[in-house]
């Protein structure tokens, strides 16, 4: 969330797409409801007529994977009723800027933009550029007409999402459409403000990323970006998710969202050079910049004193990634399958039901020599070996349960959607002989050290280097790990007296926690194990203060900031680009919902000069940008400005309309020549594919849209709550949801079991026929959608009564970005069972 | 003390079911083997261990393709209660200082009278232990100064619990004209602010107690110490309110709580759908 939960009660319009939350996030519904309260609209558009579309003002339906061009469609209303923020989007934005004459849109090149490689399906981003003035600062035109421009390029991008080609492509009614893009778009004005909830309805798709970039484009034009009730918002699907990504959780990442390094950048300033941008836009923060300080600062954190800057310090202990290489899921899970690894480590995850394409996935656990699985108790994954189609005397997987402790009898931190950090305490001890998920760690930590220093082995730099000490039980017995060093390691420290470059003056004493951020260093001085938390537990008045264990409830501003409730990323920045709430003067766009206030005679206490920003932390102390060494409001881009232009991501620089990988249609409407996402990777189709990835896209076997969702009673692949009897007996079997129309197509009766299957798959469900669906129209013919949940799994309930995973239908491609697997849009059929 | 009331609004009620799960966890009620009949709705019907459950109901809609009500279901806590006036054994069914009806399980001796007395179809008699149960407004709660569980656990400010007086002027001020159970059977603990006709929620429009149990309570009430007679009486009255002993409680079609069949058919619904455009 660039804002908070609390904040959606500031919203005028909220935008609920993708996403579920009276089902999955039922209390974010009282800030929603609080909104809505005050006369703001709920405007909820899903397939599904959801429990949160209960409680909306309007609802209107789309067929599963057609956001972008539901958002396309509304971007171009949006110009064309000249509904957009022209300050902001002009200030604020790219707009402006000039993009390379080369360039090229898909409606010139068939459905691609420029640079595209059809055999290694991958752009040459090289035309992705902008026109460059001599000092080396993009070339802007200010009055949006350059038809070079990105505003103009944006305007002929989306001039072919008519209302007509809209309707025909998603499904939903013209009207619908226009009242929603006049809902959405009547936010562009200084006072009102919409916000955006969604979730894995808009990420599980091949074309994950652009649908929430389609929206964050929308946001800048209506100059929602940094407004509190703005913002976009990712209602994140488990308690500590936003934790786990910070902290590094996934394979292109070390914690703070610094890159893993690649095998080319083979010295630390390679790294930095690759990975730091460059900016020579004078009133730019480029944030980013400070990069060489945040990897420094963790190397000094996990190699301490090993970490000297002879030897880079350390930098050539960190893994690095193969050139090219994609370590996600749906890779690691193919490799398993081919054999390529001998031992996994399931930790806090229950594949066998949670990834993609679950036949695969179980049969990939049969490859392995050995799995260690680390859960609560066993779960489908554990007991792979025993499942459905498994023959046990077959399989030589060694499987290993170790049993950890669950979230109440442990202590430490959990990160939620709004980046809050909040302590949490110990209930209860660890039942049985379960232990906390860091202290198995720990020991297996002191086991591996113990043999490379016995043994040596082929590298054991990285492992005996790390500077993780006091840990080590006696003799004997398990070591335990105090969560307070922890988190203050991840705060960082001073490790010498640390003085400001600029001013020379002292900023940090040598042993002290770091203050912030702010003060880290790239010459070995400071450390942190993960920057943007640094700050989180710090100095005050000498003593030390656990800020994420903070329970203030002041609320001085009346918008819901609660800033000394526990603490948030970055230095307790409840929402961020704050700096775009204001115009280049500092003065709020809305005063009714002023973040923060440039106040141009108040005395800076630091500087004691006059100029000094009021109300929340801002994003940079700088004045605004109108004024005298002002600076730009979006400060980690390095022009400053919010990227309507986007040329980040793997598949354009603009979202554009691609359908599923398994869509009811024989081509892509909007180009013929390319019906799916041309940067996906592709798991079959070549010969030597695995049969196993098969898909069948407009095949009549497998007539019916069909999407997974979440319900209320179950969390994940549902372990920790099918095991709850009282949950069970709300929510005990796995269904599938089907409408009226379809089920007196094919003679299913309410209540009774069907099977479910695709090109992957066969599972067993109990029909729901409701109005909750209907048919859509696509392209002038009726197109079935269904749903169904992916909570259940065969282990349990023991009797088998639950069903099994939605997952053994869901198909092995991912969004090229993420990898994320397209679970909200592939192809089934249903039959009576 | 004051008389406090729960005051529902389903209008504000998401679905999420926290009351329902809440209410068993506060009160250990063991869960049932259920079965998936085609809905969200689960268990079925209310049982000696479910106090509260939440209905999901599709009913017609002009402007979206289904109107989903989510309508909690259990004791009203009448002041003019059916259950207190047929009840068969003194303190059984006492009235709290709050105003809830409360149950007394050393003093009840399993006659389930009061599932006939009932006007909402609420109490059940547990076969195992020879009892009637149902909810009590957290009698073990609200003495303590906390506040039922259902309603601390709602997120959304469904489930409101107060001082009645204050709640119905709030409910009035939010626009809620006419609440349900303000004057029915002289007062109701369980309110409901409902925007529309009381039926499609699933409630009866005037609620009234069984001619039965005021002709219990009149005449053969203050004879039944007599004895025998008393008894022969009570189990006549018995066979007439509730009937012969039914070996199975398990429901299909889930009955309106005024007794009226409520989940219409496809057909009707289809019909009335029609009906309505």
């Amino acid at each position: 969330m660039t804002n908070h939960w609390i904040d959606l009660r500031n919203a005028d319009v909220v935008l609920v797409m993708g996403a579920n939350p009276a089902s999955n996030h039922p209390i974010s519904m009282k800030w929603i409801m609080k909104a809505q309260e005050k006369g703001g609209k709920l405007v909820v558009v899903d397939p599904r007529f959801t429990q949160t579309a209960a409680k909306a003002d309007f609802y209107t339906r789309l067929r599963s994977g057609t956001d972008i061009a539901f958002l396309g469609g509304m971007i171009k209303y949006i110009i064309e009723n000249d509904l957009y923020f022209h300050d902001y989007v002009i200030n604020y934005t790219n707009a402006s800027f000039l993009v390379n004459p080369d360039f090229k849109l898909p409606a010139d090149l068939e459905g691609v933009f420029s640079g595209y490689d059809e055999k290694k399906r991958k752009y040459d981003k090289a035309t992705w550029s902008f026109q460059m003035e001599a000092n080396g600062t993009p070339k802007r035109d200010l009055s949006l007409k350059d038809p070079n421009c990105v505003f103009q390029l944006m305007k002929r991008q989306y001039s072919r999402y008519t209302l007509e080609q809209v309707v025909q492509i998603t499904g939903t009614t013209k009207e619908d459409l226009i009242e929603v893009y006049k809902t959405v778009g009547s936010t562009g004005k200084p006072n009102r403000v919409a916000t955006v909830c969604y979730a894995m309805g808009w990420t599980q798709h091949t074309v994950g990323v652009q649908n929430i970039r389609a929206f964050s484009m929308i946001q800048l034009l209506l100059g929602n970006m940094g407004m509190a009730g703005g913002g976009i918002n990712a209602l994140r699907g488990e308690a500590n998710v936003q934790g786990s990504t910070d902290y590094g959780l996934l394979f292109h990442i070390l914690p703070g969202y610094n890159p893993a390094p690649t095998a080319a950048l083979t010295d630390l300033k390679a790294y930095n050079e690759k990975n730091t941008p460059k900016t020579k836009e004078p009133s730019s923060v480029n944030w980013w910049g400070n990069r060489p300080k945040y990897i420094t600062s963790y190397l000094k954190a996990i190699y301490g004193d090993k970490a000297t800057k002879a030897n880079d310090f350390g930098y050539a202990w960190l893994p690095k990634v193969d050139e090219g290489a994609n370590y996600s899921w749906l890779n690691m899970f193919d490799k398993m399958f081919k054999g390529k690894f001998e031992g996994f480590f399931a930790w806090g995850q229950n594949p066998a039901c949670s990834g993609a394409n679950s036949n695969k996935t179980r049969q990939a656990l049969s490859k392995l020599k050995w799995m260690v699985n680390v859960n609560l108790y066993d779960n489908e994954t554990g007991s792979f070996w025993r499942g459905p189609g498994m023959n046990p005397k077959d399989i030589q997987t060694e499987v290993f349960l170790l049993p950890c402790a669950s979230s109440i009898e442990k202590e430490g931190s959990i990160s939620n959607s709004g980046r809050l950090a909040q302590w949490r305490y110990k209930a209860i001890e660890p039942v049985g002989e379960s232990l906390p998920d860091g202290e198995i760690i720990n020991e297996l930590y002191y086991k591996v050290k113990d043999l490379y220093e016995k043994q040596g082995g082929a590298y054991p730099d990285p492992i005996v280097n790390l500077a993780w000490a006091g840990h080590k039980g006696e003799a004997g017995k398990l070591g335990h790990i105090d969560m307070h060093d922890v988190a203050k390691e991840i705060n960082g420290y001073y490790l010498a007296d640390v003085f400001d470059k600029k001013t020379n003056k002292q900023v940090g004493k040598k042993g002290d926690l770091c203050t912030n951020f702010v003060t880290l260093q790239d010459d070995g001085t400071t450390s942190s194990g993960c920057w943007i938390y640094s700050g989180s537990y710090t100095l005050k008045d000498g003593k030390e203060v656990n800020m994420m264990a903070r329970r203030g409830k002041e609320d001085p501003t009346g918008l819901g900031l609660y800033s000394t409730w526990a603490w948030t990323w970055p230095v307790n920045r409840r929402i961020i680009y704050n700096r775009a709430s204001v115009d280049p003067n500092g003065n709020p766009w809305d005063p009714n919902r002023a973040l923060i206030q440039w106040d141009p005679v108040k005395l800076d206490p630091k500087t004691n000069k006059p100029g000094v920003w009021v109300g929340d932390i801002p994003d940079g102390p700088a004045p605004p940008m109108a004024l005298a060494e002002g600076k730009k409001p979006f400060i980690m881009k390095p022009d400053g400005v919010g990227s309507i232009f986007g040329p980040g991501l793997a598949d354009g620089p603009f979202p554009e309309h691609y359908e599923p990988l398994e869509c009811p249609l024989t081509e892509n409407p909007m180009f013929k020549k390319h019906r799916i996402n041309p940067t996906t990777k592709m798991f079959f189709g070549k010969e030597g594919d695995l049969k196993e990835d098969e898909f069948a896209t407009c095949d009549i076997r497998f007539p019916y849209v069909c999407a997974t969702y979440r319900i209320t009673e179950h969390w994940q692949t549902g372990l920790m709550t099918r095991h709850v009897p009282w949950l069970l007996e709300a929510q005990p079997q796995m269904f599938v949801e089907l409408s009226k129309e379809l089920a007196k197509e094919k003679g299913i009766k309410n209540g009774e079991k069907v099977n479910v299957s695709s090109a992957r798959g066969t599972l067993w469900a109990i029909a729901i026929v409701t109005d909750r669906w209907k048919p859509f129209q696509i392209m002038g013919r009726t197109v079935h959608q269904v749903g169904i949940p992916w909570h259940f799994g065969w282990q349990f309930p023991v009797d088998g009564s639950g069903g099994d995973s939605a997952n053994i239908l869901t198909p092995t491609v991912g969004d090229p970005n993420t990898m994320i697997p397209e679970s909200k849009a592939f192809m089934v059929n249903i039959e009576r069972g | 003390m004051t008389t406090k009331a729960l005051l529902i609004t389903p209008e504000l009620c998401i679905g999420c079911r926290g009351c329902q799960i809440a209410c068993k966890s506060w009160n250990q009620l063991s869960a049932e083997k259920t079965k998936n009949h085609g809905g969200y709705e689960n268990p079925p019907d209310l049982t000696p261990n479910n106090f509260n459950k939440i209905r999901f109901m599709e009913v017609p809609s002009e402007k979206n393709p289904t109107r989903w009500l989510f309508v909690s279901q259990r004791c009203m806590h009448c002041k003019d209660a059916g259950c207190m006036k047929i009840c068969s054994s003194p303190g059984a069914l006492t009235r709290s200082e709050t105003g809830a009806v409360v149950t007394n399980h050393e003093k009840c001796v399993g006659c389930h009278l009061c599932v006939a007395g009932c006007p909402f179809n609420v109490p059940r008699y547990n076969r195992k232990t020879n009892k009637l149960a149902k909810c009590t407004q957290c009698a073990d709660r609200v003495p303590n100064g906390l506040t039922p569980l259902c309603a601390k656990t709602c997120p959304t400010g469904a489930i409101a619990f107060g001082d009645r007086d204050e709640l119905l002027a709030k409910a009035q001020q939010k626009g809620y004209a006419k609440v349900y159970g303000e004057m029915d059977l002289g007062g109701l603990g369980t309110l409901f602010a409902f925007k529309d006709a009381p039926k499609i929620y699933g409630y009866a429009d005037k609620p009234a107690i069984n001619e039965f149990v005021i002709f219990w309570h009149k005449f053969l009430k203050p004879a039944s110490w007599l004895g025998i007679g008393g008894m022969t009486a009570l189990m006549g009255l018995h066979y007439l309110a509730v009937g012969p002993k039914k070996e199975t409680q398990d429901k299909e079609e889930p009955t309106c709580l005024c007794g009226e069949k409520i989940t219409e058919s496809t057909e009707e619904r289809e019909a009335n759908h029609e009906t309505k455009q």
